[in-house]
This record gives C-alpha cells, sequence and structure tokens, in this order.
C-alpha cells in the first residue's frame, strides 16, 4: 500500500496522525502476525475452500478432484438423510435453546431477589457448563438407562413407568435436548444474572408508584432491559446447538435410527467415514448458511422486540 | 423487594430442586466409582457408603490413561500459553497501535468467530495431513494457537488502561515490546485469568479437532480415551465411572480456581457483546 492512498482515503485530516499510522505499521505486524498467520491459514483459507470443495467429488487421496459443479448440492437436497437431519438438528437447537434460556433466566430471577446462598447456587448450577461434553454424555447415558438409570427409577417412584430413552426412536432426542438444557443453563444464568443487577433500583420504584404489579414490572421493564443479554444468550446457544457433536457422539452415535442423526455427526460421517470429501463440505456449506440465516432472523426479532418496548 | 419467609422458602426449595439436578450426575458418578462392582444397582445411588478406591487404579491401568493424560496435559498447556500471549499481543496491538486497515482487521478477526467450527474441519484437516502434522503434538496445538474471543477480551481490557502509563516509557525511548511486557502484561492478571481459564477448559475437554487429527492410541487426548473406555468397559460401570471423574476432575479444579475472574470474563463479553 502507498502512502499515497492512505492520504487519499483520509481527506481532510491532517496529515501527522497518517503519518503515525504508517509509522507504527511494522510495530503492528510484528504483534499481530502469529494472529494473522493462524487464523488466516486455519480459519479463513478453510472456510474458503471448503466453499470451492463442495463443487468437487474427492476422496482426500487420489490427486484429481472431479469438478460436479452443483451435483453435490443438488444430491443434498434430494437426499432423505440431509432433511431428516435438518429436522433432528433444528428440534435439537430450538429445544435446547428455549429451554435454557426460560430455565436460566428464572433460576436468575430467583438468585436476584437477595436470596441467601448465591454463591453456593450459583457454582451448582455452573458445574455442568465446565463438565468435558464427553464426560456428560457417558454419566447421562447411564442415567438415562432403560431399567436401572436414576431417571427411570426416580420416575417409579412416582409411578411413572419411564421410557426406553436413549434406545427409544420418539425419546432419544428428547434425552439428549435434556442434557444439553442442563448443560447450558448456568452460562445464561451467569449471563442474565449480571444483567439484572445492572439494572437501576429506580426503575423498580417507579413502576411500583404507578401501581404496575409484579406480572407488569416483569413484562414491561425486566424483560425489555433484559433484551440484549436475550439475544446475545439466544445467538450463542443456537450457534453452539447447530454444532452439536460430542455428545451425539458419546450418547447415541446418531441412532437409533438416525433419530440424533445431527447435521454436525452427519457431516463427521461424509467426511472421515466415507471419506466423500465434496459432498461434505456441502454439508458443511449447508449449515454455514443455515447458521447465518437464523443468526440474521435472530437479529431482527430482537430489534425488534427492543423497539417495541421503547 | 422484601420477601416474606413463607416466598424465601418456596424460593429455596425451587432453587435446591435444580442445583440437585444440576449435581445430581456428579453425585452419581463418585458414587458409582467407588461402588464394589456386585452391588452397582443397590441404593443409595448418589451418596457413597463404600468405598472402593482401586477401582481408580483399576481404571487408570486398564487403558493407556497415564498417556492419554500427558498428552492432553502437552496440549493444554500448550494451547493456553499460546492463545493467551498470541491473543493478547494482538489484542494490544488494535487497543493501542494506529495502522492502517486497523478496523477492517479487527472485524473480520471477530468474524471467524462466526464460521461455525465443522466449516473449517475438512480443508484444516487437509493442510495439517499436507504438513506432515497428523498424529503429532503441532496438530492438536498449532491451529488453535490463537483464540478471536481472547483477542476481543484483552483488546477490551487493555482499552482501559490509563495512557499515561505507557506514555512516560515512551518518552523515555522504550519500545513497544518492553512495554507490553514490562507494563501492560503485569497490569493484567485479571483478564489473563480469565483468557487462560477459557483456554485450559477448551483444550482440556476438546474432542472433535483431536478426533480427527490423531490415530495411534499413544496420541490420543483424556476425552478420546474415555469415550473407547466406554466402547470397551462400558459394562463395567465402577471403572468407567472412576475413569470419568478422573477425565473431569482438572476441569472442575480450573474452573474453582479461577471461577471470580472466568464468571466476569463470560459476564462483560455478553453485556458488551
Amino acid at each position: 500500500m502507498t502512502v499515497n492512498s492512505i492520504h487519499s482515503s483520509n481527506e481532510g485530516r491532517a496529515k501527522r496522525p497518517t503519518f503515525s499510522r504508517l509509522q507504527q505499521l511494522p510495530t503492528a505486524l510484528v504483534f499481530l502476525l502469529p494472529a494473522i498467520v493462524i487464523l488466516g491459514v486455519f480459519n479463513f483459507y478453510p472456510a474458503l475452500y471448503s466453499l470451492y470443495l463442495s463443487f468437487f467429488d474427492w476422496n482426500g487421496i487420489s490427486p484429481l478432484k472431479e469438478a460436479v459443479g452443483l451435483a453435490n448440492y443438488k444430491r443434498l437436497l434430494d437426499s432423505q438423510e440431509f432433511w431428516n437431519s435438518l429436522r433432528v438438528t433444528f428440534v435439537y437447537a430450538g429445544g435446547m435453546t428455549l429451554g435454557s434460556i426460560a430455565v436460566g433466566l428464572l433460576v436468575a430471577i430467583l438468585l436476584n431477589l437477595n436470596i441467601e446462598g448465591r454463591a453456593f447456587y450459583r457454582v451448582l448450577y455452573f458445574l455442568p457448563v465446565i463438565t468435558p461434553t464427553v464426560a456428560a454424555g457417558v454419566v447421562w447415558k447411564y442415567l438415562f438407562d432403560p431399567s436401572q438409570g436414576v431417571v427411570n427409577r426416580s420416575l417409579a417412584l412416582v409411578n411413572i413407568d419411564g421410557p426406553a430413552w436413549l434406545v427409544a426412536p420418539g425419546w432419544a432426542l428428547a434425552a439428549v435436548v435434556i442434557v444439553g438444557v442442563w448443560k447450558r443453563v448456568g452460562f445464561n444464568m451467569v449471563v442474565y444474572l449480571a444483567a439484572l443487577q445492572g439494572i437501576p433500583r429506580t426503575y423498580y420504584e417507579a413502576a411500583q408508584l404507578d401501581g404496575a404489579g409484579p406480572w407488569q414490572t416483569f413484562r414491561h421493564i425486566t424483560l425489555p432491559l433484559l433484551a440484549p443479554s436475550t439475544f446475545f444468550l439466544s445467538v450463542t446457544a443456537l450457534i453452539e446447538a447447530f454444532q452439536v457433536f460430542d455428545l451425539v457422539y458419546v450418547m447415541t452415535a446418531g441412532g437409533p435410527l438416525k433419530n440424533t442423526d445431527v447435521i454436525g455427526f452427519y457431516l463427521y460421517r461424509y467426511g472421515f467415514r466415507y471419506y466423500e470429501l465434496g459432498f461434505a463440505s456441502a454439508i458443511a456449506y449447508a449449515m454455514f448458511v443455515l447458521i447465518f440465516i437464523v443468526t440474521v432472523i435472530q437479529f431482527r426479532l430482537t430489534r425488534s422486540g427492543a423497539s417495541d418496548a421503547a | 423487594m422484601r420477601l416474606k419467609p413463607v416466598q424465601r422458602l418456596l424460593i429455596h426449595i425451587i432453587l435446591l430442586a435444580g442445583a440437585f439436578i444440576s449435581a445430581m450426575p456428579f453425585l452419581w458418578m463418585i458414587t458409582t466409582s467407588l461402588k464394589p462392582a456386585g452391588s452397582l444397582y443397590d441404593p443409595p445411588l448418589l451418596f457413597p457408603v463404600h468405598f472402593e478406591w482401586q477401582n481408580y487404579s483399576e481404571a487408570w491401568q486398564a487403558a493407556p490413561f497415564p498417556r492419554f493424560f500427558l498428552n492432553s496435559a502437552i496440549m493444554t498447556i500448550g494451547i493456553t500459553f499460546a492463545q493467551t500471549l498470541l491473543s493478547a499481543m494482538a489484542g494490544y496491538a488494535f487497543a493501542r497501535l494506529r495502522f492502517p486497515g486497523r478496523n477492517i482487521l479487527f472485524f473480520l478477526i471477530l468474524g471467524t468467530m462466526m464460521i461455525p467450527f465443522p466449516v473449517t474441519l475438512i480443508p484444516s484437516f487437509l493442510i495439517v495431513a499436507d504438513l506432515g502434522w497428523l498424529d503429532t503434538y503441532q496438530a492438536l496445538i498449532v491451529p488453535r494457537a490463537v483464540s478471536a474471543f481472547a483477542i476481543f477480551l484483552f483488546r477490551q481490557f487493555f482499552l482501559a488502561i490509563p495512557r499515561e502509563l505507557e506514555e512516560a516509557a515512551l518518552i523515555d525511548g522504550a519500545n513497544r515490546v518492553v512495554i507490553f511486557l514490562r507494563i501492560i502484561l503485569p497490569l493484567s492478571t485479571p483478564v489473563i485469568a480469565a483468557s487462560a481459564t477459557f483456554s485450559f477448559l477448551f483444550a482440556w475437554n476438546d474432542f472433535l479437532w483431536p478426533l480427527i487429527v490423531t490415530n495411534s492410541t499413544e496420541m490420543r487426548t483424556v476425552q478420546l480415551g474415555l469415550a473407547m473406555f466406554q466402547g470397551q468397559y462400558g459394562t463395567f460401570w465402577t471403572l468407567l465411572m472412576a475413569a470419568t471423574v478422573l477425565v473431569t476432575l482438572p476441569a472442575i479444579l480450573a474452573f474453582l480456581l479461577a471461577q471470580r475472574r472466568f464468571i466476569e470474563g463470560i459476564t462483560s463479553s455478553g453485556l458488551k457483546g
């Protein structure tokens, strides 16, 4: 880049700062080079190369990549497996996000009522968040054991004949969602609690003077003020949920009968078991587009929600 | 809001019920890991009355767990150290240095957080394979040596440090590297603790990437080892749970040690993000 081009892009500004911007460039490069190289090589380039690969048929070993145009995408759209995977992923992501946000918000609100033992509760609710997903999956797999697991034994105490969970086609996904929620609640709770503590008391006092009841106060003051946190939490939870892999790998391996075959696992099978790298890349890009669309919708929804309240 | 004692009690009952569900898998895991093999299904299920400590040594020897722990330790220390140092350096450049394209570069780096990991998975694997790194520590560490999230955390923290602290040193002719190492880093222990805890937990708990870039048993990490152990020893609940406790323990200890900073890290990114 020449000095001239920088000058012209900064017209109207004093010349000295422009000069010092260039002066610090070598130092900045020293500080930034490792980050640029690593993120470039292992994030940017792969994200683009994935798109390129999705137009080829390639097993990863053969020196020849066969260009197939949009065939991989066409195959994807025609594949029952893909649509099943999409449905499973949406159910998981929706259930995990809504469930963990509802429970996390409830716990945060209760903890915000000046309850004693807040630190104690916070640690207990947070433990699942930092627990290795593989370990959590292993333990829950046994808790969901149809005959001897703690879940069904507890249900039996109240005379409920529990389902076969991970081996029952209609229940396996529900069980994985429950574990996903269990693992995420603490994170949401911590973020909501911090946001709640940032709401000035005077807002509530004013609402009380105006004769607002607890529900009205919650609906018209607390919820709108929590909207930025809700946006942050729902976007991050959805992004995390769309990529779920470890839990499924350990608990169900996509079964029974592909009932928990989330898109991450579907991609793994085609990429690293069948070595269909082109097709797997098309799956990856479908996932990318999906996450992008959902994030944009989320953004719109939260924006309009916040402006309604204002 | 003032609560009546009855309301207070009710809230505690709800919170305790939730906390019980949160903690129940841990209780069951510990209790099972200490049971004699025969009494598996006997109550109590959640509180240990037996203490068969040899389950732990048996599990430790039943699979190459010493090796898995060594591998995970090397990977975790490598990633934590690299992510902290390299992300702090980048964060400093974004917070303090002026250079063309700074804002674009910063947004591009933040943008990488929006790329789902599975999208980069296959090409990253191919790059690592081309470099001849499959089944090595480089493969486990280098691709994750920088974290965009950590860069963001460090930048926010450095922006809040008063510039005057550096200006005196600059006038004395100290260069930026010296200032970064001698003045900035020592002031940054809270953000270093938060970022290092994130990195530690990320690396220790990681599964998919190590699954793909390692294939010999000697290079497997603890999470892969545990998944493998579950496949082979799935019917030996007591040993499997002993192994699960061992694999979980370092994550819990790291969290408890740095709890406050770690949670501050989450809430500050959540509120500003």
